[in-house]
C-alpha cells in the first residue's frame, strides 16, 4: 500500500459534487502530475463534510487545512503554493461568515467546534469506495467481536442498555425492537434499512450512504446475527445515485471479503444484502408502506397491529430501522453502552444529526450532543440569520414537526423535550425562518406537501388534508372567516386521531403549532386582511415613497406598465395593475418602494 | 476472509496510509521538510523522499512526514525538523538522502539525535539559540 506524506480530501457528497468536485479531483491529478508530486500526494474523494454551504470543499491533511468554494483555477495554486511548497493558501481557506479568516484547521472552524460527530465520524474522512478505509477505522470489528465473543442476546442488551432510540423521527428505544423481532417466532426474518428520506430539506441519511456505507452495511449484518436473520433490504430512492452506486460498491467489497455471504469471518453466520430502489413516495418512508413497496406493491401503509415484528416483509418477522440509527451500532458495540450513554441526556442518549437549511448562514450537515440547545445550533454552528435580520422560527420535523418560536429556542434537542413543545425530532430536518416568513405561509407548504403525498387509502388524510389545505389557502389570499382557525383545530384533531398512519396522523402538526405559537398572525391574516410579514401577495399592496427621486428605473422594469410618472419626479403605482412581482423594488437604489 | 485475524491486518495496513488523518496522537512522530524556493532548490525534494521511503519500508505508521515554508536560514538548506513525542524539537541542516536515511534509523527508530547534522553555533549563532 502506497505511503503518502499529504492527503488531499475532496468531498464527493451530492452537494459538492453538484458544485463542481468531480473537476476538481482530475485538475488536481493533472497538476500533480505536472509538479511531479503524484508520489508524494495523494486525491481522495470522500464524503460529505456537511459545510455544503461552502462546497466545493477540499482538505489537506496531515495539516487539516479546510478550504472552500474552490474552482478548477485554484486548483493550480493550492498545488504550486500548498503542496509544492507548503504555503497555506490562505484567500481559499474557510473562515466563518462572523469571524476573521484566522482558523486553518477543521478544528478550529465554529462549524465543527461545538459538533460531536458520531454517526459521520467517517464521513470526510474515508475513501467510501474502499473497504480497506472503512476497516482501518475499526469497521466491521464490531461484528467481528460479536459474531466470536457475544451471544445474539447479548448484542440486544447492549444496545437496550445504550438506550439508543430510533433516528427516523419516533425515538422507538432500538434495542427493545430487536428483542420483539428476535423474541418472534419463525424461521426466516428480514433486516431493513429505510433510507427513503423524504422530509423536504433533510439529508443525514444521504450523506452516510454517501460517506460511510459500509457502517450501514455492517450494522445491518449485526441486526442479523442479533435477531436470527441472514437476509437484508436496503430501501433507498433512486433520486439518491451517488448513494446508490457507493452502497453497490460498499456491497460488492463486502461480498468479496467474505464479510458478507455464507460463513462470515469463519463463522457459521451467513447474511446478504439487496438493494431496492424507491421511487420517490413520501408515505414509503413509513415502514408498512416501504415492506408493500419492497414487495412490489404500490406503496401504501397497513394497519399496526401487526407489527413488522410479528409480520413484516412477506409476511415474516421483520426489523426495520432507519440509516441514521444503524450508522450508530457498530460503535455502541465497540465502545459499550457506558460510552454511549455519556453523551446526549438520560432519556436520549447519543448525538443526532440535523439538516441545516432556510435562513441560515450555514446551510449544511451538523451533528450535535442531544441535550443541545437550539440556539447553540442556530447561532454557534449555524452562524445565525443572514442579511441581519430577526430570527422569527425554526421548523423540526419536516412535514410531520412543528414550529418552535423564538421564545423557546433555548429547548435542549431532545425526543421528548421537543413533543411537549408541539414539534417533535422527526428525521433532522431543521429549517430556520427570518421575519420575512409568513407562518401561515409556512403551514400551508408543509400541508400542500402532504396533500400531494398523501397516498388515499384512508379518508382522513385524503380528504381532511385537503380541505384544511383550501382553509388555509382562503386564509392567505384575504379571504379567511371567523371561525376558521377552529374549524382548522377540528379537523386537525380528527385527522391525528383517525388516519392510518404516521403520515396522516402527524400531517396537521405545522397547522397547529403556528396556530399555538403565532395566533395573532393568523388573526391579523383573518381579521385586518393583513399579513405581519408581508409575505402574502393578495394581501399586499406596493407603494412609492418620497425618497423616490425619478430615476425611472422601476418605470422601465416594470412588467405590466404599472408605474407612471415624469422624470426627477415622485413616480406612483397604479395597484390595479400591479402584479406584485416586486421587480421595481429589486431595482430601486434609493429603498423607495415599499410593500404595505 | 475466514477469521478476524485477517481483518486486523487489512485494519494494520490500510492505517499505516492513513495514519495522517488521525487525530490527537499522542506517539506520533513528526517530520517536518523545508521545502520553500531555497529547499527545493538546495534539494529538500530528495531528502523528503528518502524520509518518506525509508518509513514504508521500515513501517513506521506512528511517522508523519511534511513540509513548511523558508524559515530563514536558507544557507543551511535541505533543513527538517524532527519532534518526538514529549522532546524538543533537533533542526537538522544540509541534508541529503543518505543523511535522512540515516536520521530516520538512528533518531526516529532508536532515540539518538544524530549530533553531527544537527545545527550548531559554529554554523549559525542564531539557530543555536532558538534549538536549544
Amino acid at each position: 500500500m502506497k505511503f503518502y506524506r499529504s492527503h488531499i480530501l475532496v468531498c464527493g457528497g451530492t452537494g459538492c459534487s453538484s458544485s463542481g468536485a468531480g473537476a476538481l479531483i482530475d485538475r488536481f491529478n493533472e497538476q500533480l502530475k505536472l509538479h511531479a508530486l503524484d508520489q508524494e500526494v495523494g486525491v481522495v474523494k470522500t464524503g460529505c463534510f456537511g459545510l455544503c454551504e461552502a462546497g466545493p470543499v477540499v482538505i489537506v491533511y496531515p495539516e487539516g487545512t479546510f478550504y472552500s468554494r474552490v474552482r478548477p483555477e485554484d486548483v493550480d495554486l493550492i498545488v504550486s503554493e500548498h503542496m509544492l511548497k507548503g504555503r497555506i493558501v490562505r484567500k481559499l481557506v474557510y473562515h466563518h461568515e462572523t469571524e476573521e479568516p484566522a482558523g486553518q484547521s477543521l478544528n478550529d472552524v465554529e462549524f465543527y467546534k461545538h459538533q460531536t460527530r458520531l454517526a459521520l465520524r467517517n464521513c470526510g474522512v474515508i475513501d467510501p469506495e474502499q473497504i480497506d478505509e472503512y476497516i482501518a477505522f475499526d469497521g466491521y470489528k464490531a461484528l467481528a467481536r460479536a459474531l466470536t465473543e457475544m451471544s445474539p442476546q447479548q448484542v440486544i442488551d447492549v444496545l437496550k442498555e445504550s438506550g439508543l432510540r430510533g433516528r427516523g423521527g419516533g425515538g422507538f428505544p432500538t434495542g427493545l425492537k430487536w428483542q420483539f423481532c428476535r423474541n418472534s417466532p419463525g424461521e426466516k426474518k428480514y433486516v431493513i434499512c429505510n433510507a427513503d428520506e423524504g422530509d423536504p430539506g433533510a439529508f443525514m441519511d444521504r450523506s452516510v450512504l454517501e460517506g460511510d456505507p459500509n457502517a450501514v452495511l455492517e450494522a445491518m449484518a449485526l441486526c442479523g446475527y442479533a435477531i436470527g436473520s441472514d437476509e437484508g433490504y436496503i430501501y433507498v430512492r433512486a433520486e439518491y445515485p451517488i448513494a446508490v452506486r457507493r452502497l453497490e460498491i460498499a456491497i460488492r467489497q463486502a461480498r468479496e471479503y467474505g464479510l458478507l455471504g455464507n460463513g462470515i469471518l469463519g463463522t457459521e453466520f451467513n447474511f446478504d444484502i439487496h438493494i431496492r430502489l424507491g421511487a420517490g413516495a413520501f408515505v414509503c418512508g413509513e415502514e408498512t408502506a416501504l415492506m408493500t413497496s419492497i414487495e412490489g406493491h404500490r406503496g401504501e401503509p397497513n394497519p399496526k397491529p401487526p407489527f413488522p415484528a410479528q409480520q413484516g416483509l412477506f409476511g415474516l418477522p421483520s426489523n426495520i430501522n432507519n440509516v441514521e440509527t444503524f450508522a450508530n451500532i457498530p460503535q455502541i458495540l465497540l465502545n459499550g453502552a457506558d460510552w454511549f450513554r455519556s453523551m446526549g441526556t438520560r432519556r436520549s442518549p447519543g448525538t443526532k444529526v440535523f439538516a441545516l437549511g432556510g435562513k441560515i448562514n450555514n446551510t449544511g450537515l451538523v451533528e450535535v450532543a442531544m441535550g443541545t440547545p437550539l440556539r447553540k445550533v442556530i447561532y454557534d454552528i449555524g452562524g445565525g440569520i443572514p442579511k441581519g435580520k430577526r430570527f422569527k422560527a425554526v421548523q423540526t420535523g419536516g412535514p410531520s414537526g412543528g414550529c418552535i418560536p423564538e421564545s423557546l429556542i433555548d429547548v435542549p434537542i431532545e425526543y421528548d423535550s421537543l413533543i411537549e413543545i408541539g414539534s417533535m425530532m422527526g428525521s433532522g430536518g431543521m429549517i430556520v425562518m427570518d421575519e420575512d416568513n409568513c407562518m401561515v405561509d409556512i403551514a400551508r407548504f408543509f400541508l400542500e406537501f402532504t396533500v400531494d403525498e398523501s397516498c388515499g387509502k384512508c379518508t382522513p388524510c385524503r380528504v381532511g388534508t385537503r380541505r384544511m389545505l383550501e382553509i388555509l389557502d382562503r386564509i392567505v389570499s384575504g379571504k379567511g372567516e371567523e371561525g376558521d382557525l377552529e374549524q382548522l383545530e377540528i379537523l386537525a384533531e380528527s385527522i391525528n386521531d383517525t388516519a392510518l398512519c404516521g403520515l396522516g396522523q402527524t400531517a396537521p402538526n405545522p397547522v397547529l403549532s403556528t396556530i399555538k405559537y403565532f395566533r395573532e398572525e393568523y388573526e391579523a391574516h383573518i381579521r385586518d386582511k393583513r399579513c405581519p410579514a408581508r409575505h402574502c401577495k393578495e394581501l399586499l399592496h406596493l407603494e412609492i415613497t418620497d425618497k423616490c427621486r425619478g430615476c425611472t428605473a422601476c418605470f422601465r422594469v416594470c412588467p405590466v406598465g404599472a408605474i407612471t410618472g415624469q422624470p426627477r419626479a415622485r413616480h406612483a403605482i397604479d395597484t390595479s395593475k400591479c402584479i406584485k412581482c416586486e421587480s421595481c423594488i429589486e431595482k430601486c437604489h434609493f429603498g423607495a418602494i415599499i410593500k404595505v | 476472509m475466514k477469521s478476524i485475524s485477517e481483518l486486523e491486518q487489512i485494519r494494520q495496513r490500510t492505517l499505516d496510509r492513513l495514519n495522517q488523518r488521525l487525530e490527537d496522537r499522542s506517539d506520533e512522530v513528526r517530520v517536518v521538510v523545508g521545502m520553500g524556493t531555497c529547499g527545493i532548490a538546495a534539494g529538500a525534494r530528495a531528502v523528503m523522499m528518502a524520509f518518506m521511503t525509508e518509513c514504508t519500508l521500515r513501517k513506521l505508521s506512528h511517522v508523519t512526514v511534511s513540509q513548511t515554508g523558508c524559515i530563514g536560514m536558507c544557507r543551511f538548506e535541505p533543513m527538517a525538523d524532527v519532534f518526538l513525542p514529549g522532546q524538543e524539537k533537533v533542526t537538522y541542516v544540509n541534508l541529503d538522502g543518505d543523511k535522512a536515511r540515516r536520521i530516520v534509523t538512528d533518531h526516529i527508530v532508536n532515540g539518538n539525535p544524530v549530533t553531527e547534522y544537527v545545527i550548531t553555533s559554529q554554523l549559525g549563532s542564531a539557530g543555536k539559540e532558538e534549538d536549544q
